[in-house]
């Protein structure tokens, strides 16, 4: 026990083997929660421009009826990759980068429960990122059966290559497969048991619920997957028969597996980002959140549904009446737990002194296409309609609804709504509005016609379609033309603030949380002394603090 | 309202307290993640069981020709001894908790020897089929479940010969016995997934 003196010396020397603000640690093998947040944030959206470059082909070529710019096979590689990289690509690690960030800060922890775990996650990114591109200098190009890869499709090898671009996109999903695992396990423990002293379940911020939630889906789902990506290496390498029908396989199999993680999966990526309206849409209005507990609560009744509807993928695929039957109902169960979120925002909106920043301009886009793509998802559920629309562009506009519109569109608000934290700088107002305008008008314009030609009739995947659907296409192509500009001010904005942004205070928006209670950007390890929470988190218009001992939480 | 107010100030100091214990449980923490991956683990297998249930009531020729079925007594001496290694894998565990070291050593060794056991059994049977990996559904699936719970069986004596090892590393226990208990948990994982196992390959023939 003498040595102990010796140790409190070390240790910080150790802890903090580099300044605080140098850019080299973004590059590092960095354990600090908050750099592997930004790591992941960066590395993501450097993706998800890649996966929109694809899409602006693959809208370039849809501006015209006939396939005249691009061979049909590159077109089923631009789409199935476009599909690839915005889902495991952008979104995931996106929004696994934002949890990362806000997760312990927002329970009053130091850091994650296992650092180097984390790190290790998140270092598979770019790993299988870059495994994936690697694909496009195969004989055989990249995958080419799309994002779900569908056997027997995904079983061809016309090439007859010995590794075909099948073959590395079922390795890289493989191993974002197992960097989600490990990243829900990291967030399932911490959350269960790093929350600060007085941080009582009910008094977590609504996104920690919704960050809990997914997880709690990643673990239960996700496997599923695995097992089914396992079988259908085997059918694809080794030559199996599980999905091969000519040797008394079932391919309908491989659909089960796929759906009943990648539905789940839907959830997964959307649920955070009801978080970040939970968080968002009180700050800017300066009310409570409306129902608090419910709203929490109906994040992991999301959860459970969202188990149990995967079959709704499947209504074309020789599922029987009353299979269909039930998923139909299930499915439509989901929009009761998401109703109650809808109106518990709307409710905490109503009357609110509102401020309308960037961040609450995103979120009330996003809230109202995800409330338009709430009616075309339960219309979706609905059998008939189902089979009427089922593979056309109905879907796709659907869920880019979702995917763009809700889910994008929140993280954008997150980023802006965080930056000052993360950056210790402020954006620009101006930009982030242009921002906005720009993505809210391409992102209806892009979207909105696609259910049209849906409706009537035009399939998806396809790239050449009848000269009817010529209207819608032209709007969607320049939607999207529109949407691939509005980026340029967000990146301008981002690192023109970064490198040169006013000073943002600590609290530069008036919210309320253990976030904004230490300086931005906040210290390794968090908190100078552990926060003592004394009261629930929404608490606007009352004058009740949040933590026993705001002062010893910064240093000095 | 003055002494609820200080009831709950106490309530938030004992809070604190136990908080500041939890933020040093470092040993909790891997074991809370331990099991959780393992629940986790868990659906690989169940999504596995349920696509051999689902082709085996589905597919037409369920085996390939000229294979009658699987010889039952020898996989079940194999299941014997393995399900026996988690009582062993047991009481080795009690023993370090007694700080018995030597009789921990010996009963993990022995556990690590049923495992090995199993392995071995298994290789030889596997060499023994008269049907391979590619033979039909059944093929398939039969060494598609045999093939990932072994290697979950090798993965467990990998894990129980680095515990063995590192019992001889001095002051390894000063931290909690986090290690083994997890390998043992795994290895009771292990032996829980192959009486499932058993019963759908085996006995559900």
């Amino acid at each position: 026990m003498t040595n102990v003196p010796v140790e409190g010396i070390k240790i910080p020397d150790i802890a903090h083997p580099e300044p605080q603000n140098n850019w080299r640690k973004y590059f590092s093998f960095s354990t600090d929660h908050k750099v592997i947040g930004i790591q992941y944030l960066v590395t993501s959206f450097v993706f998800f421009l890649i996966g929109g470059l694809l899409s602006m082909v693959i809208r370039a070529e849809l501006i015209t009826p006939p396939a005249d710019l691009i061979d049909r096979t590159l077109y089923n590689s631009m789409f199935t990759m476009h599909g690839t990289i915005m889902i495991f690509l952008w979104i995931f690690p996106s929004l696994v980068g934002l949890a990362n960030y806000l997760v312990p800060l927002m329970i009053g922890a130091r850091d994650m429960a296992f650092p180097r775990l984390n790190a290790a996650a998140f270092w598979m990114v770019p790993v299988f990122g870059i495994l994936l591109m690697t694909s496009y200098f195969l004989p055989s190009g990249t995958a080419q059966a799309g994002w779900w890869s569908y056997p027997p499709v995904s079983t061809q090898n016309p090439t007859d290559s010995v590794i075909t671009g099948e073959f590395i996109w079922i390795l890289a999903v493989a191993i974002s497969g197992v960097s989600s695992i490990m990243g829900a396990v990291n967030f399932v423990t911490t959350i269960v048991r790093m929350r600060a002293p007085g941080m009582t379940y009910f008094r977590m911020p609504a996104y920690v619920w919704t960050v809990l939630s997914a997880q709690l889906i990643q673990l239960a789902a996700l496997p599923a997957l695995t097992a089914g990506a396992i079988m259908l290496l085997f059918d694809a390498a080794a030559g199996t028969a599980f999905f091969n029908p000519e040797k008394g396989g079932n391919p309908v199999l491989f659909q089960h597996f796929f759906w009943f993680y990648s539905h789940p999966a839907v959830y997964v990526m959307v649920l955070p980002i009801f978080g970040v309206f939970s968080e968002i849409f009180p700050v800017y209005s300066r009310k409570p959140l409306f129902g608090y507990k419910v709203v929490a609560v109906s994040s992991l009744l999301i959860s459970g549904v969202s188990v149990l509807v995967w079959v709704h993928h499947m209504y074309a695929s020789g599922t029987p009446g009353w299979m269909r039957m039930l998923f139909m109902a299930s499915t439509m169960l989901v929009a009761v737990p998401t109703g109650i979120k809808v109106f518990a925002w709307v409710a905490t909106i109503w009357k609110g002194k509102l401020r309308l920043d960037t961040p609450m301009l995103f979120c009330l886009g996003a809230l109202l296409m995800f409330v338009f793509a709430g009616v075309t998802g339960v219309m979706l559920a609905s059998v008939p309609i189902d089979i009427h629309v089922n593979n056309t562009y109905f879907v796709v506009g659907h869920f880019h609804y979702i995917v763009f519109g809700t889910i994008t569109m929140g993280m954008f608000a997150a980023l802006y709504h965080w930056f000052p934290k993360m950056t210790g700088r402020m954006y620009f107002e101006g930009l982030g509005k242009v921002h906005f305008i720009l993505a809210f008008i391409g992102t209806n314009l892009c979207f909105l016609p696609m259910h049209l030609a849906g409706l009537h009739g035009m399939v998806r995947r396809v790239s050449s379609y009848d000269p009817e659907f010529a209207f819608s296409n032209v709007l969607a192509s320049l939607g999207g033309f529109l949407l691939g500009m509005s980026t340029i001010p967000f990146i301008l904005n981002m690192v023109g603030s970064w490198a040169q942004g006013k000073p943002a205070p600590d609290n530069p928006w008036r919210a309320i949380g253990l976030e904004w209670l230490v300086s931005s950007p906040p210290p390794v390890e968090n908190f100078e002394a552990l926060p003592i929470v004394v009261s629930g988190p929404y608490g606007y218009g009352k004058s009740d603090p949040l933590v026993e001992n705001a002062a010893a939480l910064k240093e000095g | 309202m003055d002494s609820s107010i200080s009831t709950e100030k106490s309530d938030v100091a004992i809070a604190a307290h136990a908080a500041h214990a939890h933020e040093e449980d470092h040993a909790g923490n891997s074991m809370f993640g331990f099991i959780v991956f393992l629940l986790s683990e868990s659906v690989i297998f169940l999504s596995f069981f349920a696509g051999y249930i689902l082709l085996k009531t589905t597919t037409p020729d369920w085996l390939p020709a000229g294979v009658s079925g699987l010889e039952v007594s020898k996989p079940a001496i194999n299941t014997v001894v393995l399900v026996s290694s988690s009582f062993v894998a047991y009481f080795a565990e009690r023993a370090l908790k007694q700080n018995n070291l030597l009789v921990f050593r010996l009963l993990w060794l022995l556990t690590m020897a049923m495992g090995i056991y199993f392995l071995a059994g298994q290789a030889i049977e596997w060499s023994e089929l008269e049907f391979g990996f590619g033979d039909g559904v059944y093929g398939g699936m039969f060494y598609l479940l045999t093939g990932f719970h072994g290697l979950h069986v090798l993965t467990g004596v990998l894990l129980m010969g680095i515990m063995l090892a590192k019992s001889f590393v001095p002051n390894n226990y000063a931290g909690g016995h986090t290690g083994v208990d997890a390998t043992s948990l795994f290895w009771h994982f292990v032996d829980v997934i192959w009486i499932i196992l058993f019963v759908l390959i085996y006995i559900w023939q």
